[in-house]
């Protein structure tokens, strides 16, 4: 996003600024020590910018939020430094002074909407209760606060100010809270991982609404997130932290293109974007890990795991050097940052997939259907798919499109309808895997999304990995010994995790157990249900390439669900796009991505914010996925669809998955030839210039 | 011991790579946890720094010292009748008085507390482990199994425990055996209940998928896998029980189901003695009745700051 009046040219010296931090050090009293979470941090933000704090977990994003707000948790304290809101300092004010200012100067909106409102209260009267802070009478409130939202372009505002928050979508109440921070027409909005929680096609709604309502409040914003795509698109200046420091400072498409500080360069090298795969262009990764909280009381913060590194930057605490156009960088050789050399090679050889031989699994005509309360939820609807050996299969799509039921049916967690057919190499498999042999359960796995929840919490990772060793592979004593051992450096850990608990571990390596568990077996088959959702990029970037040259070595087939649709074409030979439990899409990935795409992975694709600088805004979804237990008539899709044909049938017939080109398969009414027209014309339209994508 | 890892191990214990969602959930203290490797070992300091914890725990032990010896040390024999020192109020001589037949109160009191202390934690010892394996059976396995005892859990716990017990003592005879069983079996169904939800809980999580996966057995899904991970709310449970015990026993004997005369009891002691409340004879009930509330509270002071501190 770029706005037409940002102030990020005109005028870096604004005559007044709405936030001003200067050398702030937050401190956390932990067992009677001061622990350092910030240490001096500075930027501001001007009249209407947006500013964006980006960086990994840990790095004090959110500590600089609640610092601004004086939120800080009762063992936490400014140690340093001031911040200035409209020129008031917040720690200086008394508890009235205080009251008027989070009610009008500033406003926050948190990650997770659901648990943002309370949820015994009717939205409206948690809404209406922004006005009457400021001294509105009830019903003039509640009128008010229905304007409100129909500002914030919710089509039936009445009907969901009397609902309660469980009866709306996540979208929905992020909308609902970013109208009440608004409502107050504060100076200043904190956005805190806004839309981290929600889907790719509800992000980019909400994001195209923060926009149009920041240019429409002229509020200034401090937006935060870990996802650098989102903050490229949303903000004017960046700042990046990394372990309490903001390390490099700027404005947004000149540190992503230009980045000038060692840290910014190995994240964005850790992004997946179009061209890169796993064999070749590959992530780099960060090595070693963040620092705890004072660990680092000379020299720079980031000189342990900066290939950069000198013994000067290990004695003298870089300063902010000013980098030129308005940024600085607080590394000594800011100058030589972007050549910083690669933690991993960049091309490496992968065993390609095996096209010709028979299928490893074959799917035909799964479906689950959910009986809840008289509903039948159709969750998964006539799959037909076919995995080989060496392959990576992709399965994208929203929540809610069937992309973990159809996993947990292929492993047998879940029992599918009557006359669906899972054939593991040509032989049929029982819908419940208590009825499954042992090799058919060895020949099939799973890493989770969560490993907080995948590994047991009061096992060691010894006891994990071996457990699986005996059950699945059958190995006892010595022999087990080895393999535990062989098993635990392929996943990149040492004998000194062993011992330890998950709960000792960070979630990358937790990870790593997981994959490790995975490969107890030595399955055929691995279904990986999202397995870096939950991680940091630098972390996503090693586990990724680590998916990818464990199965290169081991010959196994990859079902890869994920709503991260780079990550999906970093690492995917095919993909299949889920929506409604259906097939709407199957191809080679690449075929997927360069289209002609499905209506609904053409919105996908658009959905996603990009690194590039290119928006490939062409066509955005409205609403979301309807439910499952009533899908609508014909085309699924069609409700939501923007190519939706104007005769009628969309809405009568439901299209056939046909093979419109070798190889690639889609289930649309439109022919593929005008698909193709349709899309490159508008690509040209668009983005006169741009090269396509791919 | 896995919880202590050295400080050369730090790569592992920062929490640099985790869910980014938890940044702001975890809240940014939580971030600064570092060194989480010491969860464990803090949550102890926690407890033993807690003052709830420390008199809870002095009164007990001062309880536990009088049952294992306090036959060597109480100023009189529990057991003696002194027909001439009959219902003394409390003087230098006996600090707690003497009784109808002349027994020292204090030395009572003090004897007293060996057989209450040797049937309750027995009875809930039994209780929990049998009530441990109900709740996890039912939770794991739902069904049938688990409907017919979620019935069988409502009726017993419709009536009050006293009674239930009373029925059995009545039926077999008392005995410290009858004690521990009735008690233990009545409290193994409220444990069944506590242990069930927090099974219930577990069952949502992978790492049981991950089980079913590898064609693990249910004992082994029961007792290796959920165990460990729903041991927090058992121990809650068995000192919350433990409390109920003791009141449950004293109760009983109370009634005259429980220790039998002359051994010294406190609930029969307070039986005895409450008769003779009237005529102004006090200490004779008060002593042994702040007995048993000193104990219960001591053990309810525990069980709270364990609780306290597991569930932050």
């Amino acid at each position: 996003m770029t706005l037409p009046a940002s102030p990020e040219l005109s005028a870096p010296v604004e005559p007044s600024t709405t936030l001003e931090v200067s050398h702030l050090d937050v401190a956390y009293r932990v067992r009677g020590k001061d622990r350092l979470a910030l240490r001096d941090v500075s930027f501001s933000i001007g009249r209407q910018e947006s500013f964006g704090l980006v960086g990994e977990s840990g790095c004090g994003k959110s500590t600089t939020a609640l610092a601004v707000t004086r939120y800080l948790p009762r063992n936490g304290r400014l140690s340093a430094g001031s911040v200035l809101v409209n020129g008031q300092d917040p720690a200086k004010m008394d508890k009235r002074a205080l009251r008027r200012f989070r009610a009008r100067t500033i406003s926050m909106v948190y990650q997770e909407p659901g648990r943002a409102l309370n949820p015994s209260i009717r939205v409206g009267r948690q809404v209406a209760e922004v006005y009457e802070v400021g001294g509105t009478k009830k019903n003039e409130a509640l009128a008010r606060a229905e304007e409100l939202l129909g500002m914030v372009q919710i089509a039936d505002p009445g009907r969901v100010l009397r609902s309660y928050p469980h009866q709306l979508s996540g979208g929905m109440l992020q909308r609902i809270m970013i109208a009440m921070a608004l409502a107050s027409q504060p100076s200043l909005l904190i956005l805190d991982e806004p839309t981290t929680a929600l889907d790719a096609t509800v992000e980019a709604e909400v994001l195209d609404l923060v926009s149009s309502l920041r240019q429409r409040f002229q509020t200034s914003v401090l937006f935060i997130s870990h996802n650098l795509a989102v903050i490229a698109k949303m903000c004017d200046r960046v700042g990046v932290m990394y372990a309490g420091e903001l390390v490099e400072q700027g404005p947004a498409q000149e540190i992503f293109d230009n980045p000038r500080h060692p840290y910014t360069v190995g994240l964005l090298r850790c992004v997946p974007r179009g061209g890169q795969r796993k064999d070749h262009g590959r992530l780099d990764t960060i090595p070693g890990f963040l620092p705890g909280p004072g660990e680092v009381q000379v020299g720079c913060i980031f000189a342990k795991r900066c290939a950069l590194a000198s013994q000067r930057c290990l004695e003298e605490t870089p300063p902010m050097y000013d980098a030129g156009a308005g940024r600085t960088s607080r590394c000594h050789y800011h100058e030589q940052a972007p050549e910083l050399p690669r933690a991993t090679p960049e091309d490496v050889t992968l065993r390609s997939p095996d096209r010709s031989g028979e299928p490893v699994i074959r799917l035909r005509g799964v479906s689950k259907t959910f009986h809840t309360r008289g509903e039948h939820v159709r969750a998964v609807v006539g799959v037909d798919l076919d995995l080989k050996a060496g392959e990576t299969l992709g399965l994208v799509g929203e929540s809610g499109s069937g992309k973990t039921t159809l996993a947990r049916v292929l492993l047998g967690l879940s029992v599918p309808d009557e006359g669906s057919i899972i054939e593991l190499e040509g032989s049929p498999l029982a819908p419940e895997c208590a009825k499954r042999d042992r090799r058919q359960l060895q020949a099939m796995q799973i890493v989770f999304q969560n490993p907080d929840s995948a590994l047991n919490r009061r096992h060691s990772v010894r006891h994990i990995i071996t457990r699986a060793l005996k059950k699945l592979a059958g190995l006892s004593g010595e022999a087990c010994e080895r393999r535990l051992l062989e098993i635990v450096r392929s996943v990149r850990m040492e004998e000194r995790h062993l011992p330890l608990r998950p709960y000792q571990l960070s979630g990358g390596l937790k990870q790593r157990v997981a994959i490790a568990r995975a490969f107890a077996g030595a399955p055929r088959v691995l279904v990986c249900d999202e397995p870096t959702s939950a991680l940091d990029v630098s972390v996503q970037a090693a586990i990724l390439n680590l998916l990818a040259d464990l199965q290169s070595r081991e010959r196994v087939t990859y079902v890869f669900i994920s709503h991260d649709l780079g990550v999906v074409r970093y690492l995917s030979d095919s993909i299949a796009v889920l929506y409604l439990g259906r097939v709407m899409e199957y191809g080679p990935a690449e075929t997927v991505f360069s289209g002609p795409h499905h209506p609904y992975t053409e919105s996908l694709l658009s959905a996603v914010p990009s690194l590039d600088g290119s928006p490939r805004e062409r066509i955005r979804l409205k609403g979301e996925i309807p439910s499952a237990a009533h899908s609508p008539s014909g085309c699924v899709f069609h409700t939501r669809c923007p190519r939706r044909l104007a005769n009628g049938l969309c809405e009568s017939t439901e299209p056939g998955l046909v093979e419109v080109e070798p190889g690639h398969m889609l289930r649309c009414h439109i022919p593929v030839d005008e698909l193709r027209r349709l899309q490159t014309t508008e690509d040209a339209d668009l983005k006169a210039g741009q090269p396509k994508i791919s | 011991m896995s919880e202590h890892i050295d400080p050369a191990a730090a790569p592992v214990t920062s929490r640099a790579t985790s869910d980014p969602a938890g940044t702001l959930t975890a809240g940014a203290a939580g971030a600064l946890d570092v060194s989480v490797g010491r969860v464990r070992r803090e949550q102890l300091h926690q407890l033993v720094r807690s003052k709830a914890f420390i008199v809870g725990s002095v009164i007990l032990l001062w309880w536990i010292v009088c049952a294992i010896f306090g036959a060597s040390f109480a100023p009189y024999n529990a057991t003696t009748a002194n027909i001439l020192n009959t219902q003394l109020a409390p003087s230098a001589a006996h600090w707690f008085g003497t009784n109808d037949v002349g027994e020292d109160v204090l030395s009572r009191v003090i004897v007293g507390a060996r057989d209450i202390l040797e049937i309750a934690p027995l009875a809930t010892l039994l209780g929990t482990v049998l009530g441990t394996t109900i709740g996890l059976a039912q939770g794991y396995l739902r069904g049938a199994f688990d409907m017919l005892v979620g019935r069988i859990v409502d009726a017993a716990l419709s009536l009050p425990i006293v009674i239930v017990a009373f029925l059995f003592v009545v039926a077999v005879g008392a005995s410290t055996i009858t004690l521990i069983v009735v008690i233990g079996f009545v409290f193994s169904l409220i444990i069944a209940r506590t242990v069930r939800t927090a099974v219930l809980q577990e069952r949502e999580l992978d790492y049981l998928a991950a089980a079913r996966l590898r064609d693990e057995s249910v004992p082994h899904v029961m007792f290796v896998e959920i165990l460990p991970n729903v041991l927090g709310p058992i121990l809650v449970e068995f000192t919350v029980r433990l409390g109920y015990a003791i009141f449950t026993i004293a109760t009983l004997s109370f009634l005259g189901f429980g220790v039998q005369l002359p051994t010294p009891d406190w609930g029969a002691d307070i039986a005895i003695n409450s008769n003779y409340l009237a005529a102004g004879y006090w200490w004779e009930t008060l002593f042994p009745a702040l007995a048993i509330a000193s104990l219960v509270i001591a053990i309810n002071l525990i069980g709270d700051s364990i609780e306290a501190v597991l569930i932050q």
